[in-house]
């Protein structure tokens, strides 16, 4: 593999690697760090900022510790990183199984082991040695996720770990990893499995949100119900648009869906304006008459895009009912009320739901400008819960206020689309693969940790990454991200050895 | 469906995963635009979650009477206050032996701070009142125990304290404030005080001066963590005014202990200022028993009293006057011409006409307006009205006459209110002309009302009103509002109490008048009260009382030339006006004018101290 007069040419690792990444990152550190100093500054001693006994002064610490780590990446060799990726992979396996045997209890949580002082949380390291196993695999020759074998293997390369930080409790961790199914949606997946998943997920939150709210003062109409069956109305009708676009028989296909919207729509106008009755039914017996309509469809034209589409329709009613049923039935009533917050429904300022108002109030107070650095009442007080892990995007929103939370949603984002960029750009996949694990694994978290301080998504505790106070995420993102800038930075070597 | 995909068209996917992360920012951004700019409410649940907006209450104003001796002030009280999370493992039975309050109490108690309907600020970090206004001797009792009851603490609060066990229907009290004060007026809020009776009501915005604020730094656990901005934003409290009661004290402590066991009232006012001197209603109570805890039961037992103690009889009792209210006819029928003062009328042993008999006593007839007052005549009253009514010259119709007659008597003072800065005053009744035409069905004349010109029927009068009848003789024909606070600390006295209200009636007619109260002193119904020291003029009245025995009436002014002081005594149930009120009257004068008493003198208040009056009527007063 390796050519000695070609590496000789390649530019050299400082030349090479990608430096509006580190700019961004260590903007992004710093940013993180004046959050931690005001979720954590204490009324009681205060001036103390600097002081390694409080919070923002161990997170200097973490930084400095983080920034040498990074330096340490940079010097190993993308090559020896790469053949090490499966003993990594099965050596994380190991230690996340050992977990919850070594773990103390913290908060009912047993993913933290203890060692000297410091506690370590496997779970954020193990994220780089998955992404690496992955990479590797995929990157092995004639691999090909559409076969029904390599997608398997990739599943459960993904869902070992998922089943082990399960059981240290950390649901919120072990959720993370479900966005590598975002990374194998760009190698190659199906895209309707990633739509059947995003359908699955809206009709949930949009069941359960308003299933209690009616339909334009009509009670006996409900607004979940009715919007459950007008999206699957509308996704059925997307469904056959695509898929009668390639055939020129298939442009009428689409007229009796449309009708059907409208007699939808008529029904509810008429229980509004003439006689109030539960129009709900008429949609429901719309979307039947469609199932019935497509099978027709399919036997005529001998087509199974048309059969799956039914199928899709179909699936689609039995799941809505049926995880009405499952959360009256099933979930016991600690589960059902943690859905519920979750989705809004229950007011209740002092249980599950309060940190989420608290979380709204602190960013809402901020304003434009916010109140200025070390100046945040909310945050500083301690009305916020988890203030600076979970819930510190708070402290940006109070103290910086709307300037400052656009100007690190936005480093995220050139953050993110950097990856992307860079991502494409490798001669690998491997590389590839890697760098689509990365930015799938910050996306993630910035879009759940982001939108449930919120109130946009569910109530995930998985920290903000740069900014939560912590060694093990800020860790864990770092060598996430600069394995990453190592592969990145040997891929003119690589293209150049590989053209040799 | 995909499965035959080439690679680059697996490449376009990057669009959408960028889409997808562009998306959601944006959503967030949009998200973040509403919370932070587009609402104010999350604003104000942040101050209000942080902020802790402690009121400092200022000091009530002080009171003092008219020489300047201190009336009530400011008193250090002590509430008990408890710390939940702190109070666990203290031994309960201790601390209510301690504070003197029974196991159930405790129980009670404890529940009520707990209960977050009844107290919507709790927290168990934070101090709760456990028991409020501790008095000094509790106070160091428990004090000396305190260290055995961890979680439980001591906040000095302020209440008021009385020097005197006087003038407590004139000082008044205050309370906590109920349901509707705090509705009409938003500066109060629940556990705030408020003046309840006496000037501490009627000069309320002056004493409470004005509360101040701090702003504190409150953490999610109720803890105070600091002032906002180094109490940048705090206002500090306004102290209240102190007041300067026109009343003076030892005047007032004389007459109450001259009314003891008697149901009355004794007005005084200095003249040339309608400044009140003294205003005691007896029977009266100690102000002292309406401080602290003590306040609602003490309330309740003066309420339960069938004598009516809370009751202040000098502006809310509504007597006839008597023949003290001659002096007011002789005023009008001079001014109107009815008579001259050598008119001569006769009378005898009364007003005998038509069958109408008025009784009189035995003295010269006929006899002139001058010794008519000094002798108390009802013929010649009851001649002059008759004349009056009578005249068909000068008036009309009766009505006409009776409208003249009543404007009269408003203008000195009588049928309204005279605004005295005290609450609840009543205004007394002087009867007019429509009042007779309901009565009589426009059938009557002179000879029906007759009784009305000896202060009599219709006609009833304040004790206040009377005293004030006698400051307006005193000064010839004019009055100022009577009032009884002379300066409100750092604010000019409101112009109804500075300006003169002139009667319908010239000066030299107040002479002629003034002469006959002069001659009743000399040789007349007064005689008691005469003295060498200065000259005294007065009037006595008994006035009927169709319920039990006559209320005994005096009225009168001294010296002279100059006067210092009017008055009016009403004794209830007190028989001839010199049984009780001249004497009374003359005591009070000499107290004023001299500043003591001489030992004759005081031997006869302690005597008039003793004489107490047991037939008591409860018809004796209308409120």
């Amino acid at each position: 593999m390796s050519n000695k007069t070609k590496e000789k040419k390649a530019p050299s690792l400082w030349g090479a690697i990608d430096w509006l990444t580190i700019f961004i990152y260590v903007v992004l550190l710093a940013l993180g760090w004046m959050s931690v100093c005001g979720a954590s500054y204490d009324f009681d001693q205060a001036g103390s900022i600097l002081d390694f006994s409080t919070r923002s002064g161990m997170q200097i610490v973490w930084i400095g510790s983080s920034l040498l780590l990074a330096f340490l990446i940079l010097m190993i060799d993308d090559r020896v990183i790469e053949s090490l990726s499966y003993i990594i992979y099965i050596c994380f396996l190991g230690l996340l199984f050992a977990t919850p045997f070594l773990a103390h209890d913290i908060k009912g949580s047993l993913s933290w082991i203890k060692i000297g002082s410091f506690s370590v949380q496997p779970a954020e390291f193990a994220k780089f040695g998955v992404a690496l196993c992955l990479a590797k695999v995929m990157g092995t020759y004639g691999f090909d996720i559409r076969k029904w074998h390599d997608f398997v293997i990739c599943v459960c390369l993904i869902a070992i770990p998922i089943a082990l930080i399960i059981m240290q409790k950390e649901t919120g961790s072990a959720l993370v990893y479900s966005a590598f199914f975002l990374m194998l949606y760009r190698e190659g997946m199906p895209g309707y499995i990633l739509f059947a998943a995003i359908a699955a997920v809206v009709y949930f939150v949009v069941g359960m949100r308003f299933a209690a709210d009616p339909i334009w003062g009509v009670e006996q109409m409900s607004l979940g119900e009715g919007l459950v069956m007008l999206l699957i109305q509308v996704f059925t009708i997307g469904l056959v648009l695509t898929v009668s676009a390639s055939s020129p028989k298939g442009k009428k296909a689409c007229n009796p869906l449309w009708a059907g919207l409208a007699v939808s729509f008529v029904a509810v106008l008429l229980a509004r304006f003439v006689y109030p009755f539960n129009a709900v039914w008429v949609m429901v017996a719309v979307c039947g008459l469609t199932v019935l309509y497509l099978l027709y469809l399919s036997l005529r034209d001998r087509s199974v895009p048309y059969l799956l589409i039914a199928l899709f329709t179909m699936v689609s009613m039995a799941y809505h009912y049926s995880t009405g049923y499952v959360m009256d039935n099933i979930l016991k009533t600690h589960q059902q009320s943690r859905i519920r917050v979750l989705l809004g429904l229950e007011d209740d300022p002092r249980g599950i739901g309060y940190n989420v108002i608290q979380a709204k109030i602190a960013i809402g107070s901020g304003g434009l400008e916010g109140k200025g650095f070390l100046n945040g009442t909310q945050t500083k007080l301690k009305y916020v819960p988890e203030q600076d892990t979970d819930f510190i995007f708070c402290t940006v929103g109070e103290e910086e206020g709307f300037i400052g939370c656009a100007i690190v949603l936005l480093l995220f984002l050139s953050l993110i689309l950097r990856l992307l960029h860079l991502s494409e750009r490798q001669p690998y996949t491997f590389g590839r693969v890697y760098g689509y694990c990365v930015l799938s694994i910050f996306l993630f978290h910035v879009f759940i940790n982001v939108g449930m301080v919120l109130g946009l998504t569910p109530v995930i505790g998985i920290p903000l990454p740069f900014f939560s106070y912590g060694g093990s995420s800020l860790w864990g993102f770092t060598i996430l991200l600069f394995i990453f800038l190592r592969i990145d930075a040997g891929r003119n070597r690589s293209l150049s050895s590989s053209l040799s | 469906m995909e499965g035959t995909k080439p690679t680059y068209e697996l490449e376009k996917r990057k669009y959408v995963i960028g889409g997808a992360a562009v998306a959601i920012i944006l959503i967030y951004l949009i998200r973040l635009f509403t919370l932070q700019l587009l609402s104010e409410d999350f604003k104000a649940s942040a101050d209000s979650n942080a902020f802790l907006k402690r009121i400092q209450y200022p000091a009530r104003g002080a009171i003092s009477d008219r020489n300047g001796k201190l009336l009530v002030y400011n008193q250090p009280a002590y509430d008990v206050m408890v710390i939940m999370r702190e109070q666990e493992g203290v031994d309960t039975l201790d601390l209510c032996e301690s504070l003197g309050i029974t196991r159930e109490w405790y129980e009670r108690r404890m529940e009520e701070i707990k209960d977050g309907k009844r107290n919507p600020g709790y927290s168990s970090y934070t101090q709760q009142v456990f028991m409020s206004q501790l008095s000094t001797e509790e106070f160091s009792r428990f004090q000396e125990k305190l260290f055995r009851f961890p979680g439980f603490y001591i906040q000095k609060r302020s209440i008021r304290q009385y020097s005197y066990p006087n003038a407590a229907h004139l000082l008044g009290d205050i309370g906590e404030v109920g349901p509707e004060d705090i509705e009409a007026d938003h500066y109060y809020r629940s556990g705030d005080y408020i003046g309840k009776l006496g000037v501490e009501r009627s000069y309320e915005t002056a004493l409470r001066g004005e509360k101040g604020m701090e702003i504190l730094l409150r953490d999610a656990r109720g803890r105070i963590k600091g002032r906002y901005q180094n109490g940048k934003f705090d206002e500090a409290p306004i102290p209240g005014r102190n007041l300067t009661m026109s009343i003076d004290i030892d005047l007032q402590a004389l007459g109450e202990r001259l009314m003891k066991g008697k149901l009355g009232s004794i007005v005084a006012i200095e003249p040339s200022t309608g400044e009140v001197l003294c205003m005691v209603s007896s029977p009266t109570y100690d102000p002292r028993i309406m401080i602290g805890r003590q306040r609602g039961k003490s309330q309740r037992m003066l309420a339960a009293d069938p004598h009516k103690p809370l009751l202040n009889r000098a502006i809310m009792g509504q007597y006839p006057p008597g023949s003290t209210f001659k002096t007011s006819q002789a005023l009008t029928f001079l001014q109107e011409g009815i008579i001259t003062p050598q008119t001569a009328y006769s009378c005898s042993h009364g007003f005998h006409f038509r069958g109408l008999k008025v009784g009189c006593h035995g003295h010269g007839s006929p006899l002139p307006l001058i010794p008519a007052i000094a002798t108390s005549c009802n013929g010649y009253f009851c001649w002059g009205l008759y004349h009056m009514f009578g005249n068909r010259k000068k008036y009309e119709t009766v009505q006409q006459a009776m409208t003249t007659w009543k404007d009269y008597m408003v203008s000195m003072g009588f049928g309204y209110k005279l605004g005295i800065d005290l609450p609840g005053e009543k205004r007394g009744m002087i009867p007019n002309a429509p009042y007779y035409d309901k009565a009589y069905r426009g059938d009557w004349s002179g000879l029906t009302v007759i009784s009305i010109s000896i202060g009599q029927g219709e006609v009833n009068l304040t004790p206040l009103q009377i005293a004030n009848l006698g400051a307006t003789i005193a000064n010839r024909g004019w009055y100022i509002v009577p009032h009884v606070v002379k300066k409100v600390q750092g604010m000019p006295l409101d112009t109804l109490y500075t300006r003169k209200h002139y009667t319908r009636v010239q000066r030299s007619n107040y002479e002629t008048v003034v002469a006959g109260m002069r001659q009743a002193v000399l040789g007349g119904t007064c005689r008691i009260a005469n003295t060498a020291d200065y000259e005294v003029c007065g009037k006595t009245g008994t006035a009927q009382n169709p319920h039990g025995q006559d209320h005994s009436v005096f009225m009168g002014f001294a010296p002279r030339e100059d006067p210092k002081i009017a008055i009016c005594v009403y004794v209830e149930n007190g028989s001839w006006g010199a049984t009780y009120g001249v004497p009374i009257g003359a005591l009070m004068m000499e107290q004023y004018i001299n500043g003591k008493l001489s030992e004759a003198s005081q031997a006869r208040a302690t005597e008039f101290e003793n004489r107490h009056l047991y037939s008591f009527s409860d018809e004796g007063v209308k409120d």
